[in-house]
């Protein structure tokens, strides 16, 4: 009988020994920490043009995040890949062979690319906040200030959790070509779209994405974005529902259907 | 030792197999024959846990494989060469398959050496030949050192070197013991290879049989006469139909007799006043026993091209164009 170790010992193998997963996590990083760095040093410049309501719900920490829109893709496309490639190439042929008991395969797939994802999250996440206040200059937050540490932790947990929605939605599809083209165009427009939609705000609120960025806010309506009906936890709470119920329909696909 | 009971699958509305039970035991090349589509590579991926039987089971060592305790270190398989992520390189491959049945990275390198990769061991698969891929796919069934081996048509893509070597493996594992099921479409490859034969059509058995049965079974023996001329031939005809054989003329005037043994046919054509050119015996291949099996569970057949008028014809070719006298000098006194 396989034992959880091993396989994840060879799913550690499959990530580190193919190029494209490390690029697309070096990706996400740069990008996460680079367009926050450039939005932080835009928004000290401009400062004094702030006014009103964006003045009084101002945010370093949230500027300094602002590059996780984008890198956040990247994540999206590392956790598409991880799985989706084994699809592509058939060799998920050959890896259930090896591991004919599906359930612990697709554990031990899962837990190690979000192993990984994670430790590459929180690294983005820290650097992006620390370059980003410090090219905030006299408007930077601190990690002490209250709140603040939970919204960096918090900033790595989202990255995670999106690379393993992503991992979830991989499996139900079966291919990486769909499962990019449903996440990518979700993620990049159709959830920034329907928030700015007066009607259908109240419901973009509840997409995974959406839900999980509250945590990264220190003030609750950070430039002006408006309130939501649940706290940073509560945020993540609706986006780890929306990543199990990913995986779980990723477990019923690979564990009934033919491979 | 492999044991298919009843075993059915249907995809859609379309039974891929149907009804298949067979064993396949230790200690011998099983030959699996069929023509394309018959469902051979469902009966792997079935016996192999990755699809689920509608109908029927199929056990290894008695059981299920998705059942059976450490099945990498039990099965070896090769069901399809290019199944590997491209990106890796062969050695990633295959220490990512021995990690997960805790062989030791020493024994990539052995299986490598085996297969004849050890050269190209870091470098990426995606840059392979369907041959150099074929010997991946067999150095990863290899990997676990196991009792059942199962290939899907191993020698695709093979250079005659390879296909030789493919061979003397299949037999070298049979005979320390092991199962080995090698599926194929080329009877002749099987003959060369196979001890026992498992032979399916549109996903029926039509035959499960050792080589040596199969042959004598299926095969028609005749023999081929031919004469100095049409006179004779026809005299000869007759005389061989009269003594109750069966004879058909073949296009370039030779008679293909069934029915007659050779001494038989000789002192006839004496009898007959005719003489023969030639008169040799013709035991069927295996080939065409196997065709005649399986000729009416093809699937595919393919048709004469009528090529419906699309012939294009070539345009009449430019007329040359000769060189000056003066140019070639000018072009001499240039050099």
């Amino acid at each position: 009988m396989s034992s959880p170790a091993p396989v994840l010992q060879s799913e550690w193998t499959k990530i580190r020994t193919v190029a494209s997963t490390k690029w697309t996590l070096l990706l996400a990083l740069l990008v996460t920490v680079a367009l926050g760095a450039v939005v932080s040093a835009v928004m000290n410049n401009t400062f004094d043009d702030l006014e009103g309501v964006e003045l009084a719900t101002f945010d370093p920490t949230y500027v300094s995040f602002a590059g996780t829109s984008l890198g956040q893709l990247a994540m999206i496309v590392f956790g598409v890949l991880v799985v989706g490639t084994e699809y592509s190439s058939g060799m998920i042929r050959t890896s259930l062979q090896a591991v004919p008991r599906r359930g612990l395969f697709y554990v031990c797939k899962i837990a190690a690319a979000t192993a990984l994802a994670f430790v590459v999250a929180m690294l983005t996440s820290f650097l992006t906040f620390f370059l980003g206040q410090a090219l905030l200059g006299d408007h930077a937050a601190s990690i002490g200030d209250e709140n603040v540490l939970r919204a960096v932790v918090g900033g790595g947990l989202y990255m995670t959790l999106i690379a393993m929605l992503a991992m979830g939605v991989a499996t139900m599809l079966r291919s990486s070509m769909l499962s990019l083209g449903i996440l990518m165009p979700f993620m990049f427009l159709v959830s920034p779209i329907l928030s700015a939609v007066p009607g259908a705000k109240d419901f973009a609120r509840y997409l995974p994405d959406q839900a999980g960025s509250r945590i990264m806010r220190v003030v609750p309506n950070a430039l002006n974005s408006g309130e939501t009906p649940y706290g940073p936890w509560g945020g993540i709470g609706i986006m780890l529902l929306w990543v199990a119920a990913a995986l779980i329909g990723g477990y019923l696909v690979l564990k009934n259907r033919d491979a | 030792m492999i044991e298919a009971r009843g075993l059915s699958k249907r995809y859609g509305d379309k039974w891929a197999v149907y009804n298949l039970s067979f064993d396949v035991r230790p200690g011998a090349v099983t030959g699996f024959l069929g023509p394309n589509g018959a469902g051979k590579s469902t009966t792997m991926r079935l016996i192999l846990g990755l699809d689920e039987p509608t109908a029927g089971t199929v056990t290894v060592g008695g059981h299920p494989f998705r059942r059976l305790p450490n099945a990498p270190r039990q099965v070896g398989a090769l069901l399809d060469a290019k199944a590997v992520h491209g990106g890796r390189t062969a050695r990633a491959h295959l220490k990512c398959l021995a990690q997960l049945s805790g062989i030791p990275d020493r024994r990539v390198d052995e299986v490598l050496d085996v297969v004849g990769l050890l050269g190209v061991a870091f470098q990426r698969s995606k840059g392979f030949s369907l041959g150099m891929s074929q010997r991946l796919g067999i150095a990863a069934a290899l990997l676990g050192d196991p009792q059942v081996l199962l290939f899907d048509e191993p020698v695709n893509g093979l250079d005659p070197e390879g296909i030789r070597w493919v061979r003397e493996l299949m037999k070298r594992l049979a005979a320390e013991g092991r199962t080995v099921f090698v599926s194929s479409h080329l009877m002749s490859e099987m003959s060369l290879t196979a001890d026992h034969l498992i032979v399916i059509g549109r996903g029926q058995l039509i035959a499960d049989t050792s080589v040596k049965d199969f042959i004598e079974r299926s095969a028609s023996g005749y023999a081929l006469v031919r004469t100095p001329d049409e006179d004779q031939t026809a005299t000869l005809t007759t005389a061989l139909t009269e003594a109750g054989g069966s004879v058909e003329a073949l296009p370039d005037g030779a008679l293909k007799v069934t029915g007659v043994p050779l001494p038989g046919i000789s002192d006839l054509a004496h009898e007959a006043d005719v003489r023969l050119w030639e008169l040799s015996p013709h035991s069927g291949s295996l080939e065409e026993a196997y065709m005649a099996l399986t000729q009416p569970a093809v699937d595919f057949r393919s048709t004469t091209d009528r090529r419906a008028g699309l012939l294009q014809e070539l345009p009449p070719p430019p007329a040359p164009v000769l060189p000056q006298s003066s140019e070639v000098l000018e072009s001499e006194a240039a050099r």
